[in-house]
């Protein structure tokens, strides 16, 4: 009897062993549970941590790239705008160069020769190749007369250009003041070959106008001058001047030697006969 | 490297279209004076285009377009005639015999560097 209720009683003690051994088991499982769900939050707490700072890696890599194309784009728009200046400049630069070659073949023809007559034709290509000139007159200054007489015409003949008196009209008065003259009509009906020229440029050495040119219509298909047309007009103004009187004189000297030689030359044969 | 014939009489055009067609790289100016001394050339040079004037004396542009157009070794080289005639019935004319192409005089120089390009590729 002593010895079951020995055996009740341990067994008791086990069961109440064994309870507390469950309770404790029970609180671990709890305290278990409660863990790995900490770590659970603690893991998507870091890993949302590390996507927020990948975003934010993300979002300054996106805002430098935006930075660098705005940047780019900026660059752009500027070697565009650039660009378009170098294009019109190099348009320019062109017309220039193109303006420049027109006016030293002109200064290069007129200073090729000092035959007057060559001259004379070269001025006249002058006006019709370069200018684009139809009908026109060079004419020049006769001291004794006081006089233009046309030397050179181009689309009509010498006899239906007349005489001018130095200072009368258009082209007298060109050849008096030595300014040029420029209608403000250069396609006017009834180009003859009258007192009004629609262009009329003084040929001059210095000071001195030694002739005028003409000018009374355009080729059809020259509709208004250029800013080259006046450079040449300058040119011609000084150049074909130049050249006329150097070759007129030349011209004129050489005539004057060819006789003072064969005078010479009828001297030397007379004491022989 | 193209060779351009400049058939010409007057000095200061034949000068002028010289100093444009340097420009064109590569390209070598042969000149003559009027159409006949063009033949010349013609015959003894490889010509790969022709800038011809129409007024000159000896033989005119035009008559040189119809020999050139006439002649099974040279018919089919490009011309281009430079005049002073403006009117639209020359240029129908110029090219009705032939002319590839047509530039009235004063001939502004870029519009005859592009024209001469378009033929010889430049």
């Amino acid at each position: 009897m002593e010895r079951e209720k020995n055996i009740t009683k341990k067994a008791d003690e086990f069961l109440q062993i064994f309870k507390k051994g469950e309770e404790f088991t029970q609180e671990l499982l709890k305290e278990n549970e409660k863990l790995r769900f900490r770590i659970a939050q603690l893991e998507e707490t870091i890993e949302r941590s590390g996507d927020e700072a990948r975003i934010k890696l993300y979002e300054d890599r996106i805002k430098t790239v935006e930075d660098e194309l705005n940047s780019l784009k900026e660059r752009y728009k500027q070697v565009e705008e650039e660009n378009k200046d170098f294009a019109v400049k190099y348009i320019e630069v062109e017309e220039e160069n193109n303006n420049l070659a027109n006016l030293y073949v002109a200064s290069y023809q007129l200073h090729s020769t000092l035959d007057f007559n060559e001259v004379l034709k070269i001025v006249l290509e002058i006006i019709i190749n370069l200018i684009g000139a139809e009908k026109f007159a060079v004419l020049l200054m006769e001291d004794k007369t006081n006089e233009l007489v046309p030397v050179a015409t181009e689309g009509m003949s010498i006899a239906d250009v007349p005489k001018v008196r130095f200072g009368e009209g258009i082209i007298g008065t060109v050849a008096k003041e030595g300014e040029s003259y420029f209608s403000e009509n250069t396609h006017r009906e009834g180009s003859a070959p009258d007192d009004r020229p629609i262009v009329c440029i003084p040929l001059k050495i210095k000071e001195h106008v030694i002739g005028v040119i003409s000018i009374y219509s355009l080729l059809i298909q020259k509709e208004k001058f250029s800013n080259v047309d006046y450079e040449l007009f300058n040119l011609l103004a000084g150049h074909a001047a130049t050249a006329i009187f150097s070759s007129r004189l030349y011209t004129q000297s050489e005539r004057k030697l060819t006789t003072i030689q064969s005078f010479l030359d009828l001297l030397k044969e007379k004491p022989r006969r | 490297m193209p060779n351009i014939l400049v058939v010409e009489d007057s000095p200061t055009m034949r000068q002028l279209i010289s100093f444009a067609m340097k420009r064109i790289s590569n390209s070598k100016v042969v000149e003559a004076t009027d159409g006949v001394d063009a033949l010349k050339k013609l015959s003894s040079e490889k010509i790969d285009l022709i800038l011809a004037d129409i007024n000159m004396p000896v033989m005119d542009g035009l008559k040189l377009v119809s020999l050139v157009r006439g002649n099974p070794a040279y018919k089919n080289i490009p011309i281009i005639i430079i005049t002073t005639e403006g009117a639209e019935e020359d240029k129908k004319k110029a090219i009705a015999i032939g002319a590839n192409a047509y530039l009235p005089k004063p001939i502004q120089t870029q519009e005859l560097i592009k024209l001469v390009n378009s033929f010889i590729g430049g």
